[in-house]
């Protein structure tokens, strides 16, 4: 027979003990995500060395050219401003449980839209009603290019990792055909949307080239994080996340929470999109594909889907992205060591993640 | 029977077990068993779900190790450690499900788990199942996909598999659940046949009559306790009909020394009052793995405690979820006081006072990763004063939180503790308070004491008087008849996803429900 060993709760004695649980916590979850990436910098910087390049003077140059140089830095804060949202919409969807790994595809179609409506909307209306316009007609396309997948999944149970990769290929394609055919500027020769002027765009802040989609970001994902973590709404995704079962038990309404979570996360994609073009680029040429999607996947993870850490790690993604695209051209190594650096550090975390989880058996035992 | 298993009482062993103890978090699945194992018999296990004959047959197969107690295999005292350990010791099992590769062709499937740096000896294999199926009178299609084969005949591959193993000792777990009657009479036949060679077997089931008709020697298992052993002599000596009947005795009946046995009070009946809930017609489709309902029909009225008995499976699960709103109804009427709600969701269902305690605690019943006090509240996510306009009032939860844990005296290390880490006990208190809060008005209890040691047990069955004392109508599925015997005004049996009948609780009840359960008129 099970004894129950454990004290009964008393009101007084359970702030202490509360407080003293948290603090532990805290520093070992700092201790189990800082150590990896260490851990992760000396693999890598192994790898460096086997092809000749000194590693002090990669990451020399990446925190250099992304963090300390006036320039680097403004175009580091400027990369965050959508992979801020694309990560306030992962959040989403991992908090509930669902894999959308569609982002690039709503990503893009987001920015071919946005690309195409605002420099039209700009000539009839009110900057800041066109470009609210071009946000609103960006993030509702994404949505609607989620609606598969989430239609399969809620009512047929058709795994949604398979659909969301799916369509975010016909997702690309499908931008590239709009921008070859349909939103083509006529004025040019190579396939591209016709451009935003400059001054029409997202105003920079301050005296500097930061675009004020930084603040956008910011803010997306501070709501996002306020919403999944104190609302009723965030916690009925939260519920279905974590076991769905209960959900349907508890008489939520799982089919339309699962159409809303993928509505967000890919309203958000698209939001995402828009941001870059109407903030930073102002047109999408042909083939452009900056893979931020899955880019950003290790990120949301490695904060564990908390806004807050995820706002430090995408800001550290930016700095490597930005200082290692510099590093690469001035050391001859090839522009996608940033991915085998990010991916280092996942498997590096997940190995870390079992032995603590097998420490942890191991010790109840 | 067969002359064969005559004179075993001093042959030894195979295997036997001692005092053999496992523990689950929160459940004794198994409390010092013992057991055993001789060659030329044909040994039943037999017990309801959760009676804790599949984690004997894990510790027997080496899928998981006694906490206490030790296995002889030869009179020695042997750890089986792994499952290979266990088909070295000669030990087969043939699990519930099957275990075969379906793309595969039957000899492929027999010839898997041989050195990977040979080539198959097909021929080898050839002859000796040649010799194999000669002995015992099968005929397997060697060359043929498993995907073609009728389950009995993939459930005879599995046995001819243990065999070419060299198995001393075989172990059918529920073999017959997927047979059809005629296969389960070909695998009856089968079994005499091998244990004529020597083999032991060891055959688990629920059915009291595979029991009666297979076995050479019954063991009977409740809630993880051995309640009772038939050996050869005595089922020799006894018709088909007297062994049923003991079975039931040993199974339902009750114990002197049981510490669960208490008298029910007399409660005043309100006869005139208006029913609670009223079911009829109630019929849910079939699905691949679970029973339909066909027509379920029953009153409850208020103070009142109607028991639904019946072997585990056979459609309790269905009725709780179809009444609760979980499950989708093909026809029939439920009204909740008067009203109609068969058409209302799980929620609106709640909210009209039909509470539904689940049997599945971590499965569905919580989310084991959120700390208790949210746990209180997943049924009423957004409602005042917890949630206003969607914002969580974390000082009301809390509060809230607390008084439950103080009134259903729920032992937690603090209201923040993921709720998974509580035993059993604790979180059914949880469950309970959640489901017997401000508002109910019927209350559907399914296995509400499964797998809870005795303090929990009465002290859940203490809340239940309680819900029906303060005037609320109560369902209780149980596949435990002392309790129900202990608690109910009536019972009704379920079999097959019927009602069979419904019994008044009088004196006569117990004999009456058993008679009911095995397909007997009361």
């Amino acid at each position: 027979m099970s004894i129950d060993t454990a004290p009964t709760v008393s009101a007084t004695a359970l702030d202490a003990t509360s407080g003293a649980v948290t603090r532990r916590d805290i520093l070992h979850r700092l201790l189990m995500t800082l150590g990896p990436i260490l851990a992760a910098l000396v693999i890598a910087g192994c790898i460096l060395l086997a092809v000749g390049v000194d590693p002090l003077a990669y990451y020399g140059y990446v925190l250099e050219k992304g963090l300390f140089s006036p320039l680097g830095i403004q175009q580091t804060l400027t990369r965050m401003a959508p992979l801020l949202f694309l990560a306030a919409g992962l959040i989403v969807a991992f908090r509930a449980g669902m894999w959308n790994l569609g982002g690039d595809g709503q990503f893009l179609l987001g920015a071919v839209t946005a690309a195409a409506s605002a420099p039209v909307f700009v000539q009839i209306m009110p900057a800041w009603l066109a470009l609210t316009c071009s946000f609103l007609i960006a993030m509702v396309v994404a949505m609607i290019w989620s609606l598969v997948p989430a239609l399969l999944r809620a009512y047929q149970g058709v795994n949604e990792i398979i659909t969301t990769l799916m369509m975010t290929f016909l997702g690309t394609s499908l931008a590239n055909v709009l921008v070859k055919l349909a939103f083509r500027d006529p004025a040019t020769t190579v396939p591209q949307t016709r451009t935003l002027p400059v001054e029409d765009r997202l105003p920079r802040l301050f005296e500097t080239t930061i675009t004020s989609g930084l603040l956008l970001g910011l803010a997306a994902i501070i709501i996002v994080h306020l919403v999944m973590t104190r609302t009723a709404f965030g916690l009925k995704l939260r519920i279905v996340g974590a076991n769905p079962r209960a959900a349907v038990h508890s008489g939520l309404g799982v089919p339309g929470l699962t159409v809303a979570v993928f509505a967000i996360s890919a309203g958000l994609a698209g939001l995402a999109g828009a941001v870059d073009i109407i903030g930073v680029q102002g047109n999408v040429r042909a083939d452009w594909n900056p893979a931020y999607g899955l880019a950003v996947i290790p990120a949301v993870f490695l904060a564990r889907m908390n806004g807050f850490a995820a706002i430090g790690f995408v800001f550290l993604l930016s700095v490597l992205s930005i200082g290692g695209e510099s590093a690469a051209r001035r050391l001859g190594v090839p522009n996608h060591f940033t991915l085998v650096l990010v991916s280092i550090v996942l498997i590096v975390l997940a190995l870390a993640e079992y032995f603590d989880h097998r420490y942890n058996q191991s010790r109840r035992a | 029977m067969s002359g064969f298993s005559s004179s075993s009482v001093d042959r030894r062993d195979i295997v036997a077990l001692e005092g053999v103890t496992k523990r689950f978090p929160g459940i004794v699945a198994n409390d010092s068993v013992d057991l055993s194992i001789r060659p030329g018999e044909v040994h039943v296990l037999l017990g309801e779900n959760g009676a804790g004959k599949s984690t004997l047959i894990g510790m027997l197969s080496g899928l998981q190790q006694p906490d206490e107690g030790r296995i002889l295999v030869d009179g020695k005292p042997t750890p089986i450690t792994s499952p290979r350990l266990a088909l070295a010791l000669g030990i087969g099992t043939v699990f519930q499900h099957m275990m075969l590769v379906p793309t595969l062709t039957v000899a492929e499937n027999l010839l898997l788990g041989g050195p990977w740096w040979q080539r198959p000896r097909t021929e080898e294999l050839a002859a000796r199942v040649a010799e194999i199926t000669s002995t015992l009178s099968i005929t397997v299609k060697l060359h043929a996909k498993v995907s073609e084969l009728s389950l009995g005949e993939q459930q005879q591959v599995e046995i001819l598999r243990a065999m070419l193993r060299n198995s001393r000792l075989l172990i059918l777990d529920e073999s017959t659940s997927m047979l059809t009657p005629k296969g389960i009479d070909e695998l009856g036949a089968l079994m005499r046949r091998l244990v004529e060679q020597g083999l032991a077997i060891v055959f688990i089931t629920h059915k009291l009559k595979e029991a009666a008709a297979f076995g050479d020697r019954i063991s009977v298992l409740k809630l993880g306790r051995k309640v009772g052993e038939i050996p050869p002599e005595r089922l020799r000596a006894l018709g088909e009909q007297e062994i049923v009947s003991e079975i039931v005795e040993l199974m339902f009946g009750k114990q002197k020394d049981d510490p669960e046995a208490v008298e029910r009070p007399v409660r005043t009946a309100r006869a005139g009052a208006a029913p609670l809930l009223q079911v009829e017609d109630l019929t849910v489709a079939p699905t691949d793995n679970a029973p339909g309902l066909s027509s379920i029909s029953f009153d409850i009225r208020p103070g009142e405690i109607l028991g639904i008995a019946g072997i585990d499976g056979n459609g309790q699960k269905q009725l709780a979820e179809a009444l609760a709103g979980q499950r989708i109804a093909t026809c029939g009427s439920v009204r909740l006081d008067g009203a109609a709600i068969e058409t209302l969701s799980v929620g609106e269902r709640r909210r009209r006072g039909l509470r539904y305690l689940t049997d599945d605690r971590l499965g569905e019943g919580t989310v084991g990763t959120f700390p208790v006090s949210m746990n209180f509240f997943l049924k009423q996510v957004g409602a005042a004063p917890f949630w206003r306009n969607g914002v969580e009032q974390r000082a009301e939860i809390d509060k809230r939180a607390a008084q439950l844990v103080r009134e259903y005296d729920v032992r937690t290390p603090s209201l923040k503790t993921p709720v998974a880490r509580l035993s059993g006990g604790n979180i059914q208190k949880v469950l309970l308070a959640r489901e017997l809060a401000e508002g109910a008005k019927v209350v559907i209890f399914n296995k509400p004491t499964y797998g809870l040691d005795l303090a929990n047990t009465l002290a859940s069955r203490q809340r239940i008087r309680d819900t029906a004392a303060r005037g609320l109508a109560v369902l209780l599925i149980s596949t435990d008849l002392e309790e129900l015997l202990g608690m109910c005004d009536r019972i009704a049996v379920i079999a097959n996803g019927a009602l069979v009948g419904t019994v008044e609780n009088a004196d006569d009840a117990r004999t009456k429900v058993g008679r009911l359960m095995i397909g007997l008129a009361a």
